[in-house]
């Protein structure tokens, strides 16, 4: 059974002034448990809101969309941030971390938000620590984003994002803001994560590069996958 | 809830400077409050201290303004009370526990040897006048039963009389002293007392029997409105009269030395002291009744008489200090309110400054309920700390004044726990604004917002 399913899956803006913008018109896919995938296409093609329904940011106008077997195209937006807390990470372009707190203070934010499956706090800080160190931050942990580096600010956002020990990784432009040396170890991480760890993940960019990368590559025109 | 709590506090702290000026309004504003409140209540409490010091349970009965062919003259004007009443309201009223006929003193001199001076005031009662006024014989003794009767020339003198009059420090009892022209025997010396509601110092003071004051001080027939024994300085009484009188009249002296022939029985006021301050109702009931029977009144017609208690005066003096203090508070809310919308304004300011901040949040699982209890819990705090150090400020505040301007200050629970649900209560109401445009951010915007 796939881990995400969608079904003619489509996704209408309606702007003020009675105007509907289709932005996906009927996107089917399916995705793997453990497989690395690159959402490909221009801008405006609609891979960051395919990326946003998938990752349950959004909610889609139509089309039926099941993960790990359930459906979950008609939850609430509550539901959905339950379910972003329980089983999914973000890793985003600009990176997104919160400024003048420390590098370990940003990988524990997202449990604040583990609504009833909370460990001991010993246990959490223990945890963000790995990552970090995993990670090859191991100096780095009191340090704010302003004293780090591009590529080890992202380094933070990812470890930030497997904190929850998600099952499915979204990863929307990680590169976008590095340099091609440190957009090559990024990837080379994402590659390690899903290797060693069995993370699925999903990396949106509009750079053929990125697809080296990956096993597969969807790509994404005009709001249809071809 | 912990948690909420750190996570507020560590968004706070990454802007100290900024929470800091946030608070500012609401310390200035709880800061007056409290000010206002201690200063307020000093000055009420002040006032409650100094009318029980007067008596708290007192009555005044008093006869009503005579009325002739239309004409109102001043109240008690009338002369329907007699010493008689009194005996009768002490005999017969079970609430009352003291009561002392009251004739109205004039202007007196009182002398010894060279030194002289004008008490500020001559009271005048039965043996009961120094448990209705709260006075108490510190030297010597208060005047008997007998000499009351008797119209004994005979007084109990205050502190600052004696000071006066005996400037060596010598013990005053047994002393004779004149008043105007009349020589009285010095029975004790009054306790100090503080100054009294109107300013008045209560220790120049001169205590004599009624009856004394009736008939050898206050020469007048009726009415205690007319003065006799003040004029006996005047050169003409002193030197004999260039019309020659068949007998040789009285000088001044003489005058004062003998009793009226006539010798009317009414008295000015009566003032009467409740067994206890819930028994001052009670009490004003009994001697009601038993003077409209005493003075044959019928059914149906007015009190030829007046009662009043310092419990009125009490309420009069309290109510208006509570005006201003409630007036002055108003003004303090009004800043209150100020701070309340300087809060949400920052609050507002920083919501769009961490549009980003709550987008992330929202997209690694928070509810748009968290994100609104987290704003809300940051106001609060902001809001509490602000009340905190403003009662601080506040009481600091009340100190000095205390101090440099000599007001009396109290120190109100009362208006601490109000000043803390007060700012809490800001907290959330200007707070929840900001909190709820927060928490109606689309996550996907928020993250792209530059």
């Amino acid at each position: 059974m796939p881990l995400i399913e969608v079904r003619n899956l489509t996704k209408t803006y309606h702007l003020p002034g009675g105007l509907d913008v289709p932005v996906l018109k009927g996107v089917s896919l399916e995705i793997e448990k453990g497989d690395l995938v690159a959402l490909m296409g221009a801008s405006g093609s609609g891979k960051s809101t395919l990326m946003n329904i998938l990752g349950f940011l959004d909610a889609p106008s139509g089309g039926s969309y099941r993960f790990d077997g359930r459906d979950v195209s008609r939850l609430s937006a509550d539901e959905r941030a339950d379910l972003r807390a329980a089983r999914i990470g973000w890793v985003f372009q600009s990176f997104n971390l919160l400024a003048r707190t420390s590098a370990l203070q940003n990988v524990l934010m997202p449990l604040e938000y583990h609504r009833g499956r909370r460990e001991p706090r010993a246990r959490e800080v223990e945890r963000a620590k790995g990552l970090l160190a995993m990670l090859g931050l191991e100096g780095r942990m009191d340090h704010t984003p302003a004293q780090l580096s591009g590529g080890q600010q992202q380094r933070v956002a990812i470890a930030r994002s497997l904190v929850n020990d998600p099952e499915i990784l979204f990863a929307d432009e990680p590169t976008g803001n590095l340099d091609s040396k440190t957009t090559v170890e990024i990837l080379e991480l994402f590659r390690r994560l899903n290797a060693e760890k069995g993370i699925t993940i999903v990396v949106v960019t509009h750079d053929a590069e990125v697809c080296d990368y990956t096993r597969r590559t969807i790509h994404v025109r005009d709001g249809v996958v071809v | 809830m912990i948690q909420i709590l750190n996570t507020a506090l560590v968004a706070l702290k990454r802007n100290v400077t900024r929470s800091l000026l946030t608070m500012l309004g609401i310390v200035i504003g709880i800061a007056a409050v409290i000010t206002m409140m201690e200063i307020g209540n000093g000055a009420s409490r002040q006032i409650a201290s100094s009318i029980s010091n007067m008596g708290s349970n007192v009555i005044m009965v008093r006869s009503v303004a005579v009325r002739r062919a239309g004409v109102a003259s001043a109240a008690g004007s009338g002369v329907t009370l007699t010493g008689a009443d009194c005996d009768a309201i002490r005999e017969n009223c079970p609430s009352v526990s003291a009561a002392t006929p009251k004739v109205r003193g004039t202007a007196v001199q009182a002398i010894r040897g060279p030194y002289n001076c004008q008490p500020g005031r001559v009271d005048s009662g039965s043996v009961d006048v120094f448990d209705v006024g709260e006075w108490t014989v510190e030297d010597g003794a208060p005047f008997t039963a007998r000499d009351v009767s008797a119209s004994a020339t005979v007084c109990v003198i205050g502190k600052t009389v004696a000071a006066a009059l005996f400037p060596d420090g010598a013990s005053p009892v047994g002393e004779r002293i004149r008043l105007n022209n009349t020589i009285f025997t010095v029975r004790g010396l009054l306790k100090e007392k503080g100054a009294n509601l109107m300013g008045e110092d209560q220790n120049d003071m001169v205590i004599v029997p009624w009856t004394t004051m009736r008939n050898r001080l206050a020469r007048s027939g009726g009415t205690a409105s007319t003065a006799g024994g003040s004029a006996s300085h005047s050169r003409g009484d002193r030197y004999a009269a260039s019309s020659v009188a068949l007998y040789p009249s009285r000088d001044a002296t003489q005058t004062a030395n003998y009793l009226m022939p006539i010798r009317f029985d009414n008295v000015d006021s009566i003032q009467c002291k409740a067994v206890s301050s819930d028994k001052v109702d009670a009490a004003m009931e009994e001697i009601a009744a038993l003077l409209r029977a005493r003075h044959r009144i019928a059914p149906g017609a007015e009190d030829d008489f007046d009662l009043h208690n310092m419990s009125e005066m009490l309420a009069a003096l309290t109510s208006t200090s509570a005006l201003m203090t409630s007036l002055l508070l108003i003004v303090a809310l009004i800043s209150l309110v100020v701070g309340g919308v300087g809060i949400m304004n920052i609050m507002l300011v920083s919501v769009t400054e961490r549009t980003r901040e709550i987008g992330l949040r929202m997209a690694v699982g928070a509810r748009a309920r968290s994100i609104l209890v987290q704003f809300l819990v940051e106001s609060l705090l902001l809001c509490l700390a602000g009340g905190i150090l403003g009662i601080a400020a506040g009481r600091a505040c009340s100190e000095v004044v205390s101090a440099v301007k000599g007001w009396p200050v109290a120190p109100s629970a009362a208006a601490i726990a109000m000043s803390v649900a007060v700012s809490a209560t800001i907290g959330v109401v200007f707070g929840f604004y900001p909190a709820w445009r927060a928490s109606r951010l689309n996550p996907i915007d928020a993250l792209r917002y530059e």
